[in-house]
């Protein structure tokens, strides 16, 4: 391409995103614009196009970014080319949004109607604004009998500050308003800036790994041209490798000879582990590299661990490869071995969040059909010793003995949780029950509130979701980020079976909880433990002290009495079925313990 | 060779809350057509796997005296005139109180049936209704008086502990009326709940109050207790007998034996191969009248699997499993076979071995599926 047709292309290219909450719509509008661009025909379309994965289509949220290129016929007669950048809905994945959005010059707002704006919304506009991105905001599912345009119109202005003449109505499910989105993309989204000529910029906004053609980069050319047989540098990690195929997804990849300024594509260069490709990275020539990479770049540190172990101990190998070949994919997961008394081997794993360890463990178990035993998650804390010395601390039962810690600091984030005037006393109730600093509380129109604390971040991996969540209806909508740590009064809980101290089962809780968490576990195992052919003991204990206990009864009677006049088999599959039972249950202190009793120092019911 | 028959007679007037086996009810059935085609499936399965003659017939349902006496009589006299009997054969009708009229009592007995199993269950009224029988407890004395009146005087009687909201006193009363009657074997199954039946949906509403782990295994220790104290011996998990009264075809089962089947939904096992009929009645009427065997499924049964089943199965008895004819039958030790297993029972109080053979201790009794389970062999 001549250098005067790269800057014409430019001129015609459009990059936007769809910030949304879940269920708001974003998927079902994305696919309207694939329809409506003729980037498929109908008969291509998968619906819900973008979301690639079974488990991301279960959960109704993207994991994966995508990118696709559309071309689009204006009203003006021009032809303009579309990228069209879908981005993660979760907070776990607050980096990669950024990235995206940073790919983009304008995002889709999406408000659902009736809804009105949500926490996770905000959050990612924020983000929006912060990347400079130009906002349009659309109302979406109009049609609804419950919608109120005019209200969430008013709520956009008021929350967000658009003023509320700039939004757009729409129902993607019915195909209402998408030309008007598709031309107000046109007129209202910046085109690209940037030289052509210049050094090569590209900015890594997400990759993926390919068992045959090893990472592929999705990625942003923000100056520059990149062709296939350059060489190139990763900025942040130094590596070089050389291009062998870059391109656009339609949203099937297609080869291109060239990706310049304005492009988002992709990039195939004998990549073999996404760490080497880590989103926020800049992407150069080896050769003749530029000065500075783009702003913005970041390492993912994981926020929360936990222990998974193979159900199976045969299984452990196959556990490692699994997280192998995760990782691969996935520059945030984080593992290293670990030994446990009563599980056995296994691995200590680092997530981004509570979200994110949930997806790890089921592609493992579904992807690689393996069944895990899962810790409860825990956070990083970080303990003073009375030495002087200090240590980080993700797994609980490593914590050093109370005489020993000097203090102990946790992190903390800044939770915001967006909720109708009638709940904002239950959630007031639970961020002080969670051990919450009142930050700050904000009327964003009459009837809706904007709450604002510091919690531990260990209280919001330790059920805060479903509490809230059943403490408000299902009306909050949530959000938070980390700002830091601070001291408290922690101490270490060890759970007791048959008198013996489970290192699986530890737990880090305040001074001031113990004794009600205590119970609370105590009696949620006696539940989920099946009685033994003995009595068991389950006791919560700090340090020496013993401050709950309870029993699992004795079992009395397991036998079939039934003839199934001669049924045999069926005697034989009941059987099967338990034994099968027992198989999933780790034997722990001569007590056999189901899967879910390491889960349950996690959930619990306090209204019960 | 099989020397044992079991016939299937899927139909009741009433369908049970707990019941899930094979049954459909009776109105509008096709039941002279099911009888006909059972006695050719009959008449096929002996020609199939041709015997000697047979010692023990067990006709069971459903509710075989749900048919009329010319049904059923037509259905006793083909099994009569298909397969070769013993000259002291154990022949049970599986009887229902108060459907089981003199008439029909005397036909079975002059066929040559010499053994009736009574589904009594409970002999408390409220309890009856809880589990949708459609007797009432009256009719179980009736029935057994008759029945000696017919000239049958081997009869059995089927009880069931840990119904809902069943007490341990309405336990000990049907234990005392069970008593009293002149009978000599008693069957005491405990309720499992399964799926697909009026009672599972209620468990899974919540709404079926069972009276748990603890009173179940007290009403069984009572029972055990109060029918040896009256001279029936405690012989299998659920089984009681005079002496010389125990249920020789259930023995089949539990020796672990071959048996014919027939009737939809009926189980069998011959030459090495377990097989279960097709349960539908169309299926089974199908089959049969295009001159099939209306086989569902055939499982040849592997030495391994033999060699459990003569465990888990054997192990019911109280008498337990032969050493010596494990290995007789084998070639191997018990335990050898199943050395692991037999030391961590055994560790366990709830296996012993004395006198040649390997038992349920008492405690076993009570946890035999623990222990049966430990003798499915992994692969």
């Amino acid at each position: 391409m001549k250098p005067q047709d790269r800057i014409q292309r430019r001129d015609k290219i459009r990059n936007f995103s769809i910030i949304a909450h879940i269920d708001h719509g974003k998927s079902t509008l994305a696919d309207r614009i694939l329809e409506k661009t003729s980037a498929l025909t109908q008969r291509e379309m998968k619906d819900q196009m973008l979301d690639a994965m079974d488990l991301e289509r279960e959960r109704g949220i993207t994991i994966k970014l995508n990118a696709v290129q559309l071309t689009y016929k204006a009203n003006d007669g021009e032809e303009y080319i579309f990228h069209l950048i879908d981005t993660p809905g979760h907070v776990d994945f607050a980096y990669e949004v950024s990235r995206s959005l940073a790919a983009c010059e304008g995002a889709l707002l999406i408000v659902d109607a009736a809804q009105g704006i949500e926490a996770q919304t905000l959050a990612n506009v924020y983000l929006a604004l912060d990347n400079d991105l130009e906002i349009l905001p659309v109302i979406n599912k109009i049609d609804l009998p419950s919608a109120e345009p005019d209200r969430v119109k008013q709520e956009v202005e008021d929350v967000i500050g658009l003023p509320m003449d700039d939004c757009l109505l729409a129902s993607a499910k019915n195909g209402i308003g998408i030309e008007d989105i598709l031309e107000s993309v046109v007129k209202h989204v910046p085109a690209p800036d940037g030289d052509p000529e210049a050094p090569l910029k590209a900015m890594i906004f997400d990759s993926l790994y390919d068992p045959y053609r090893g990472v592929i980069v999705y990625m942003r050319i923000v100056e520059g041209t990149v062709k296939p047989g350059e060489k190139i540098k990763m900025m942040a990690t130094g590596k070089e490798f050389e291009v062998q195929e870059i391109g656009v997804f339609t949203p099937k990849p297609v080869s291109k000879e060239e990706l310049t300024v304005g492009d988002v594509g992709f990039m195939i260069a004998s990549i073999k582990n996404v760490s080497d490709s880590r989103v926020g990275d800049t992407v150069t020539h080896a050769e003749k590299p530029t000065a500075e990479p783009l702003p913005g770049y970041r390492r993912l540190n994981p926020m929360v661990f936990c222990g998974l172990y193979p159900v199976d101990t045969n299984d452990y190998n196959g556990l490692r490869e699994a997280l192998e070949k995760l990782e691969l994919n996935d520059a945030a997961l984080q593992f290293e071995a670990e030994t446990s008394q009563a599980l056995g081997f296994g691995f200590r794993c680092g997530f981004l969040g509570l979200l994110h360890m949930e997806i790890i463990q089921e592609r493992i178990e579904r992807e690689f059909d393996i069944d895990l035993i899962t810790t409860a998650p825990s956070v990083v804390y970080e303990v003073q010793l009375t030495d002087g010395e200090s240590v980080r601390i993700d797994n609980p039962a490593e914590m050093p003995d109370a005489q020993k810690v000097e203090s102990v600091q946790e992190p903390y984030v800044k939770a915001e949780v967006m909720v109708p005037n009638d709940f904002v006393g239950p959630v007031m109730e639970l961020c002080q029950k969670k051990r919450g600093d009142y930050v700050d509380m904000k009327y964003l129109d009459a009837n809706r509130v904007n709450i604002v604390y510091e919690l531990p971040l260990s209280e919001i991996v330790y059920d805060f979701f479903d509490t809230l969540k059943s403490s408000t209806k299902g009306y909050a909508s949530f959000d938070y980020e980390l700002i830091g740590y601070k001291e408290s009064r922690l101490v270490k809980m060890d759970i007791l079976l048959n008198g013996e101290k489970i290192d699986a089962l530890s737990v880090i809780v305040h001074r001031d909880t113990a004794y009600d968490r205590g119970k609370n576990i105590v009696e949620k195992l006696k539940q989920l433990i099946p009685r033994q052919q003995f009595e068991v003991p389950v006791q919560a204990s700090i340090g020496q002290k013993i401050i709950a206990r309870s029993t699992i009864k004795a079992m009395r009677k397991n036998v079939l009495a039934k003839c199934y006049g001669g049924d045999i088999s069926r005697k034989r599959k009941l059987l099967e079925k338990q034994k099968e039972g027992k198989k999933r249950m780790k034997n722990v202190g001569n007590v056999e313990v189901p899967q879910e009793a390491f889960m349950s120092v996690l959930s619990m019911d306090e209204n019960k | 060779m099989p020397k044992s028959l079991y016939v299937h007679v899927p139909f009741c007037e009433q369908i049970c809350h707990y019941c899930d086996f094979n049954k459909f009810y009776l109105k509008n059935q096709p039941v002279d057509e099911y009888l006909e085609l059972c006695r050719q499936e009959m008449e096929h399965t002996i020609s199939t796997f041709p015997s000697g003659p047979v010692s023990t017939i067990y006709v069971g349902g459903g509710t075989p005296t749900s048919l009329s006496t010319e049904q059923l009589k037509f259905l006793l006299e083909s099994i009569k005139n298909t397969f070769p009997l013993e000259a002291d054969p154990e022949w049970t009708v599986e009887v229902n109180p108060g459907s089981a009229e003199e008439e029909k009592l005397a036909m079975m007995q002059e066929i040559g049936v010499n053994r009736l199993s009574i589904g009594a269950q409970t002999f408390d009224k409220d309890l009856l209704k809880t589990i949708n029988r459609d007797h009432q407890p009256g009719d179980i004395e009736t029935t057994v008086e008759l029945s000696h009146k017919a000239g049958i005087h081997n009869l059995s009687v089927d009880m069931m502990f840990g119904l809902p909201n069943q007490t341990m006193e309405q336990w000990t009363d049907s234990l005392l009326e069970i008593t009293r009657l002149p009978i000599q074997h008693i069957s005491a199954y405990s309720l499992k709940v399964e799926e697909k039946t009026v009672f599972y949906q209620l468990l899974r509403k919540g709404k079926l109050p069972l009276p748990g782990e603890e009173s179940e295994a007290a009403m069984y220790e009572y029972m055990q207790e109060k029918l040896q104290e009256h001279q029936f011996v405690h012989y299998e998990i659920s089984n009681f007998a005079k002496e010389g009264y125990e249920s020789r075809h259930n023995l089949t089962y539990w020796n672990n034996q071959e048996y014919y089947g027939a009737g939809a939904g009926a189980h069998s096992y011959t030459e090495g191969v377990r097989r279960v009929n097709h349960g539908p009645l169309p299926k089974y009427m199908k089959a049969v009248s295009e001159k099939r065997l209306p086989y569902l499924e055939e499982h040849p049964v592997s030495i391994k699997e033999q060699m459990e089943e003569q465990m888990f199965m054997g192990l019911r008895k109280l008498e337990g499993v032969s050493l010596k004819e494990f290995h007789n039958r084998f070639g191997r030790q018990v335990t050898d076979v199943f050395e692991g297993p037999v030391q961590n029972l055994i560790n366990r109080g709830l296996l012993e071995i004395s006198g040649g053979r390997i038992k349920l201790t008492k405690n076993g009794l009570l946890l035999g599926n623990e222990v049966f389970e430990q003798f499915l062999l992994t692969d």
